[in-house]
């Protein structure tokens, strides 16, 4: 009995102050955010304040942040849907049909999401510019599927993976052909393993800053990560209340679609290599 | 029907679904990297794909530059440190986390908060947290009596602390990573394992340095090399908190290759300086297979 008391105890003792130190910075942007602009740097005014709504009223009615949030998410969904295109075929192929070599290409695949937009921007920038790219929010659907192909080819191998082969035997002998069976037997079983890929293609998409601040010129054009750091912050003189829900507007979705596919994501990201 | 069995021979199939993958890789990544180290030995600058062919004169510059060097050396500082307190409360967190306890569902997803809002975003409110006129960690330490409120610390301001603070917040935003893979690295150690070694007299302290560490060090080896390539070659929290600055001191290879190379038009050298990753980069390529290999066999 006393070991699972302090079994409890050695678990919240770390948790809690781990996790009150880690979201402490998403409460105080909170706090702030519901401050009147003329409290924000008054230093007695630290908990006590007449909070407001106006700096959300601010965001939508005196900046283009509802702008960046659509093209945000236009971004997201193509890049999602060309996504999938490409790599649940050959997340198919990398983990049933190809053996060894399969393996190898699929390590090899995944090791390019490695290579870091902070080394390709410059290349990039030119190759943009030669298509006529420069400042489109094409630029960004046409170059952002680099990183999340291979990162979803890695999932979706270890979904695939999963998937018990006798499923997809009974299929062939019932006379499917393979493509047949990857979309009348795998895919159907594999629902909850895509939905992962989406949201997690999506929340790479909507955090990628590096592209969208090479590529994007023009204040309509741009994504939520970049309208917020170049325009909500002008001069010296900064709104912080509205820059403040501009952060957690979006955070907070995301922060939940995570934490609800998470276990899912932690199957598929260590399955492709570890089984 | 003569194409249908073709379509059914799994090397031609699996050739077929893999190849639009292979060529959108090679096309956006392997053929920009090909065209950054080609422009890294040229002149080219914002305006045109090619310049002179000048060989290492870029290289040379850089190497001769010494806000070049003190880049690389910050980029070293900036990783080893936060990646270090990442590995160290990483690991804490995850063996307390791996316990059942009531609210672990909600505690989970405060942790994980860092890591799941987009970090360009929650840098900008480090910026505010770091304000040198209303900084909340600064009311905290003058209330706790640490700082004294007449000459309060400049967080951004001054080069030790400026590159304190980054590091802070680089550690913040990779430590829920770092935990969840940690988390599936213990709770991949099958219990038989565990039965196995209690039996055999293995407790506490033993248990854990002959049995557990070895069993989930690939695991949380692939996940330290990610936080180190996550930290290396990513620019957003310096280039947001400080843009290099006070005086360089928290320059760094990623935003002094984006200063040379967008801001002052200076492709070549920009590519030329970013570049300098790429030893890196490969050593963890290499690392990641063997440990990824390891992981495989265990």
């Amino acid at each position: 009995m006393t070991s699972g008391w302090r079994h409890k105890a050695f678990a919240y003792g770390v948790t809690v102050p781990f996790a009150i130190v880690l979201a402490f910075p998403f409460f105080w942007m909170a706090v702030t955010s519901l401050k009147p602009e003329a409290q924000v740097y008054d230093p007695t005014k630290v908990w006590s304040f007449h909070p407001t709504l106006s700096s959300y009223g601010y965001l939508f009615h005196h900046t283009e942040y509802l702008q960046w949030i659509r093209n945000s998410t236009v971004v997201g969904l193509a890049v999602v849907l060309i996504t999938l295109a490409v790599a649940v075929p050959a997340g198919y192929a990398l983990a049933r049909l190809s053996g060894r070599v399969g393996r190898s290409l699929g390590v090899g695949l995944f090791l390019t999401y490695l290579v870091p937009p902070t080394l390709l921007f410059l290349p990039l920038s030119r190759v943009i510019a030669q298509l006529h790219l420069s400042d489109r929010l094409w630029a960004l659907i046409l170059v952002y599927p680099s990183f999340t192909i291979p990162f979803a080819i890695w999932l979706l191998m270890g979904f695939f993976k999963a998937v018990p082969q006798e499923l997809e035997d009974a299929a062939l002998i019932d006379g499917c052909s393979r493509l047949g069976a990857l979309v009348r037997v795998v895919l159907p079983v594999s629902v909850p393993g895509l939905i992962t890929v989406v949201i997690f293609t999506f929340s790479l998409v909507i955090n990628e800053f590096v592209y969208a601040i090479t590529f994007i010129s023009s204040a309509t054009n741009r994504t939520l990560t970049v309208g917020v750091p170049t325009d909500l912050i002008r001069g010296d003189l900064y709104n912080w209340p509205g820059i403040m829900a501009a952060i957690l507007l979006p955070s907070i979705p995301l922060a939940l679609l995570y934490n609800a596919f998470l276990n899912r994501f932690i199957t598929g990201f260590t399955g492709g290599a570890f089984r | 029907m003569r194409r249908r069995y073709v379509l059914e021979r799994k090397g031609v199939l699996a050739t077929l679904l893999t190849a639009p993958a292979v060529l959108f890789i090679g096309l956006l990544v392997g053929a920009p990297l090909g065209l950054a180290i080609y422009l890294s030995f040229t002149d080219a600058i914002a305006g045109s794909l090619s310049g002179k062919w000048i060989g290492l004169a870029n290289y040379r510059s850089a190497l001769n530059d010494p806000i070049f060097r003190s880049a690389l050396w910050n980029t070293v500082v900036f990783t080893v440190i936060s990646q270090a307190i990442v590995i160290v409360c990483a690991g804490l967190l995850a063996h307390a986390l791996i316990r059942s306890f009531r609210g672990r569902w909600f505690i989970r997803f405060l942790i994980l908060l860092p890591w799941a809002a987009p970090i360009a975003l929650t840098a900008i409110g480090f910026l505010w947290f770091y304000d040198p006129q209303a900084s909340i960690f600064t009311w905290f330490l003058i209330h706790l009596h640490l700082v004294d409120p007449a000459n309060p610390p400049n967080w951004l301001g001054t080069p030790r602390a400026a590159m304190s603070s980054i590091i802070t917040v680089q550690a913040w935003r990779i430590l829920p990573f770092a935990t969840v893979i940690f988390l599936a690295g213990i709770s991949s150690i099958p219990q038989e394992v565990d039965d196995a070694a209690a039996i055999d007299g293995a407790t506490g302290l033993k248990k854990f340095w002959y049995v557990s560490l070895p069993l989930q060090l690939p695991i949380a080896i692939v996940a330290v090399l990610f936080g180190i390539v996550f930290t290396a070659t990513d620019m957003i929290v310096p280039y947001i908190l400080t843009n290099g600055g006070p005086f360089n001191s928290t320059q760094v290879l990623t935003t002094y290759a984006f200063q040379t190379g967008i801001n002052a038009g200076n492709i070549g050298e920009g590519a030329a300086i970013a570049l300098f990753m790429l030893p890196l980069l490969a050593g963890v390529t290499i690392a990641m297979l063997f440990f990824a290999r390891r992981a495989e066999v265990t």
